[in-house]
């Protein structure tokens, strides 16, 4: 069983987002990164650009296979989670600490529209 | 056991060679061109010296490693390791094709051209297509050079916007890599609940930027993409073009053609679907073949058969030019016209034939224990599932896969395609008996008792190899690749 974090808010396409004042840092979900398995490369968007939603914004690769990530909210690309360069591994060891890269600019409506912790816990039993 | 490295075996001064004395005259090497000093080297190369002895035992010992499919069943998915007649062996290895040069008078060796118009000849029959070109020397040169193809084709048109090209989620990975390589935009196309391209999402992304859908047809589910006729009319209509990967061509071959599907070019896998050796480095060779429209644009030098017997024709204006050294891996071309000889048509129908309906007696048998979500009903191979094992006990299709080389075979395709949760892809190919596909689900069965019974076994698996469980993180991250 996948674990839940309860303070983000997640897409189906299992992107995580927290919202901490006027950032929004996004990751993947514990469902995403079990299924990835061993995640050997992350390749993080730079910095300054602007994504909307849905856009595929980097790619983080396993030992199984490489996965886009699909941007969950639009924003503009403020930092980048560096750590993950040395270390993809911190993602398997606990994905909602180990975040992709922070969004600045983001948009509200998108993240009040994604799914909260019980509509994904619902939306991942269907899967 | 495991074998040591050549240099681990190395002794100072041991060898294998005896020259005879230096008979040049003294000084002769002054005459060389003078190399730039960091060019040269200042102290000899750390090369094994070991005696003929050792170099036969070693690599006698890892030969003896090796599983190929002369050694058993290999129902590697998408890699149709059909077993490779010795007949090709013997052909190739006679000194007539040996001891040529690709460069002598043709006038000398009419005889490999007539075996490379032959075979270009009969792979146009065997798909449907005008023509084509042996030069790629695999799969994805063979699709590199068709997208080239399909690249010049809108240029002369001047439809340079045409830069997107449709892959399905169930593609090769090959194909959106290639796709990349020549310069296009890759567009992903969803599958539908049956595994089919999805033709409500193909729709609206089908537009004058299209240059091409690529298809492989059976697809990577080993599922016929029974709407291929309204797929490629789709296409069609707004000026694209049908790129078909003949990666799966062994379920089709002598019952249907890509060319009557509607397809404009395609790449072929003489070391697949044509039984010449592979795995472990090739050589491959992946002709391309096209219709009409595309001809122009093959690589040359075309082959044509005159009065005066086979020539070159390197006139070809529109040609998007060579792409290989020579005239591809012409042994291995060679390996699969013989192939094709000794089967005749109703040989090769046949290979089709088997090929499905060893697929489906072997999902027949599996399906009995293990999930095959996309149906037991497939072409020529089929995806099964280890989620719910995994769900209950943590067991993966690697483990899985793992363990069956303790059985004596080699795994199946893990983790593709994609649309499947734990894949586990089988193609056992019709070169194998029905004995020996049951023995094969012996051998499975026994896995998954196991895997029940005793699942951390099944982790630490292979149990019985020279190595066990490599560790595949660190081979990714700290390739080690040279001593």
């Amino acid at each position: 069983m996948s674990t839940i974090n309860e303070h983000v808010r997640y897409s189906q396409d299992h992107e995580w987002v927290r919202i901490e004042g006027k950032k929004a840092y996004v990751g993947i979900s514990d469902h995403a990164q079990a299924e990835l398995g061993e995640i050997v490369y992350v390749e993080l968007p730079p910095v300054g650009e602007r994504y909307e939603q849905g856009e595929e914004i980097s790619t983080v690769e396993s030992v199984k296979a490489a996965s886009a990530i699909i941007n969950p909210i639009a924003g503009v690309v403020s930092e980048v989670n560096e750590q993950l360069d040395g270390s993809p591994e911190l993602i398997n060891e606990d994905c909602y600490t180990a975040h992709l890269y922070v969004l600045s600019d983001f948009d509200q409506g998108q993240y009040d529209g994604l799914l909260d912790p019980q509509a994904y816990a619902t939306f991942l039993a269907t899967l | 056991m495991s074998e040591p490295l050549l240099i681990d075996l190395s002794k100072r001064g041991r060898k294998a060679y005896c020259y005879p004395p230096l008979d040049l005259p003294r000084g002769f090497d002054q005459a060389l061109p003078d190399l730039p000093e960091h060019l040269t080297r200042q102290k000899p190369a750390r090369l094994p010296e070991v005696a003929e002895l050792d170099v036969v035992r070693h690599f006698t010992r890892l030969s003896n490693l090796v599983h190929g499919v002369d050694n058993g069943m290999y129902p590697l998915g998408s890699c149709t390791m059909k077993y490779n007649p010795k007949l090709g062996e013997h052909i190739a290895a006679m000194e007539q094709f040996t001891h040529i040069h690709p460069l002598q008078d043709i006038s000398t060796v009419q005889g490999c051209l007539s075996v490379m118009y032959n075979l270009l000849e009969d792979l146009s029959s065997i798909t449907g297509m005008s023509w084509g070109s042996l030069q790629p020397c695999a799969g994805a040169h063979g699709e590199y050079t068709g997208l080239k193809m399909i690249s010049a084709y809108f240029l002369e048109k001047g439809e340079t916007q045409r830069r997107r090209v449709l892959i399905p989620v169930s593609a090769h990975g090959t194909n959106p890599a290639s796709a990349a390589v020549v310069g296009f935009d890759v567009v992903e196309v969803k599958s539908n609940k049956d595994g089919l391209v999805d033709i409500e999402d193909l729709a609206p992304k089908l537009d004058e930027t299209v240059a091409a859908l690529m298809l492989t047809n059976p697809n990577t589910l080993g599922l016929f993409e029974k709407e291929i006729l309204t797929i490629s009319e789709m296409v069609h209509d707004v000026g694209g073009l049908l790129y078909y990967d003949g990666a799966n061509l062994n379920a089709i071959m002598g019952m249907a053609t890509p060319g009557d599907m509607g397809f404009d070019v395609l790449h072929l896998n003489l070391h697949k679907t044509f039984s010449t050796p592979h795995g472990g480095g090739g050589p491959g060779s992946g002709p391309v073949m096209v219709n009409d429209r595309l001809r122009p644009f093959l690589p040359k030098p075309d082959i044509e058969l005159t009065d005066s017997g086979y020539v070159y024709r390197w006139d070809g204006e529109q040609s998007i030019g060579k792409v290989s050294m020579f005239w591809g891996n012409f042994l291995v071309a060679l390996r699969a016209y013989v192939y094709i000889l000794r089967m005749g048509s109703e040989g090769i129908k046949a290979a089709s034939q088997h090929a499905v309906l060893n697929a489906n007696y072997l999902a027949a048998k599996i399906g009995e224990r293990i999930a095959i979500p996309y149906g037991k009903r497939a072409m020529h191979e089929f995806v099964a599932s280890a989620k719910a094992l995994r769900h209950e006990n943590g067991t993966t299709a690697q483990d899985l896969a793992k363990t069956l080389i303790d059985e004596g075979y080699h795994p199946p395709t893990v983790y593709f395609p994609l649309l499947v949760e734990e894949a586990l892809m089988f193609e056992p190919t019709e070169s194998e008996s029905v004995e020996s596909l049951d023995r094969f689900v012996e051998a499975f069965f026994r896995v998954l008792d196991l895997a029940e019974r005793d699942p951390e076994y099944l982790k630490e698996a292979p149990h019985h190899t020279p190595v066990g469980r490599l560790d595949e993180v660190r081979a990714v991250k700290e390739p080690e690749l040279r001593y």
